[in-house]
């Protein structure tokens, strides 16, 4: 299957863990067993749309454990006699060829997936910075002999983008070195938030210049991280930045000779 | 059916708790990163082709570009 797959290079593979937990596009070619009315096939699509069970097929690399997973929206865009295109937006984990099977079962006629093409994985999408395997050996091959900056810029995106949906938290200066050494957030540290944010919430430390520091969950909401003085408001899961980025300023004890 | 509304379409605000000015001297903003961080830091939209595994895809642009290493986001199947 073809589509968007975001390919992290050397440090930034940290980030790759904010991104498989989030949501996916799909443009899909569904087959139907028989030929049915349009109509029919339209309803019994819709009714995929919310909350979905779905128990994982075969071959998949997860435990064949019914789960519910979430369709943001599907939406029909062709039918071809038993050839169906639709676009559909779901939850990370969604196996795209087992909603195939269970829409041909409540049809009762059966149906497979025929093909797919991801259109979305996170905030990547295919339109715009999207470049082929061809273009990465051509482009790269172009900078070794012009040495032309500009050319790797056109096609390695920095790693902040792929943390672009995630609830921001920017820090000062100075707290940008504890974190990068795996301490957790504190209230003075914080310089803004942006809105969405509660106790749980999967978050991004970033720096005022907007380089991210590490992934984080806020243990209070918008409202109380803003009222707080000190005290802890998001747990460090995974440090994006290497330490002595930024100068250490805290204190750590004098050990005695 | 209640309609979910997707991550993508959230918008968010920014809400300033207190101002402070950042140092020039450390750090660097990330479009502006100089040429092995670039490296470093970086992540590709690529368009995966059909036929290899993602894992495949991944190994060719470690080695296209020899990076020490490469990883993909989110498996999509062949």
């Amino acid at each position: 299957m073809t589509g968007v797959l975001p390919v992290a290079l050397e440090d930034a593979t940290k980030v790759v863990h904010a991104l498989l937990g989030s949501g996916k596009e799909y443009v899909c070619v569904m087959k139907l067993h028989k030929k049915l009315p349009e109509n029919r096939v339209k309803d019994v699509l819709g009714e995929f749309q919310g909350k979905i069970f779905q128990r994982p097929p075969i071959r998949a690399s997860v435990k064949r454990q019914t789960r519910v997973r979430k369709i943001y929206y599907l939406e029909v865009l062709e039918i071809d006699e038993r050839n169906v295109l639709f676009k559909v937006g779901c939850e990370a984990g969604t196996y795209i060829r087992k909603l195939c099977y269970d829409v041909g079962e409540v049809l009762g006629c059966g149906a497979h997936m025929h093909e797919l093409r991801r259109t979305r994985s996170g905030p990547f999408t295919e339109t715009g910075d999207i470049v082929t395997l061809h273009d990465v050996a051509y482009l790269h091959s172009k900078w070794q002999e012009t040495q032309d900056l500009t050319v790797l810029r056109k096609f390695i995106q920095p790693m902040e983008k792929a943390l672009e949906l995630l609830p921001k938290i920017n820090v000062r200066d100075s707290a940008v070195d504890a974190l990068c050494h795996g301490a957790h957030l504190t209230a003075p540290g914080i310089v803004s938030l942006e809105t969405g944010i509660e106790a749980g919430t999967k978050t991004c430390i970033f720096t005022l210049k907007g380089e991210a520091v590490a992934l984080a969950t806020a243990t209070a909401t918008n409202q109380e991280i803003i009222k707080k003085n000190h005290g802890i408001v998001a747990r460090n899961d995974r440090v994006l930045m290497p330490r002595g980025t930024y100068p250490k300023l805290w204190h750590s004890k004098q050990l005695k000779p | 059916m209640p309609s979910i509304a997707a991550p993508w379409t959230v918008k968010r605000e920014l809400i300033t708790k207190s101002e402070a000015k950042t140092d020039l001297n450390y750090g660097c903003k990330p479009e502006e990163r100089p040429y092995p961080d670039m490296l470093r830091f970086g992540i590709i939209n690529l368009d995966k082709p059909p036929g290899p595994s993602s894992h495949e895809v991944s190994a060719w642009v470690r080695r296209i570009l020899g990076v020490k290493q490469a990883g993909h986001g989110g498996t999509l199947e062949t």
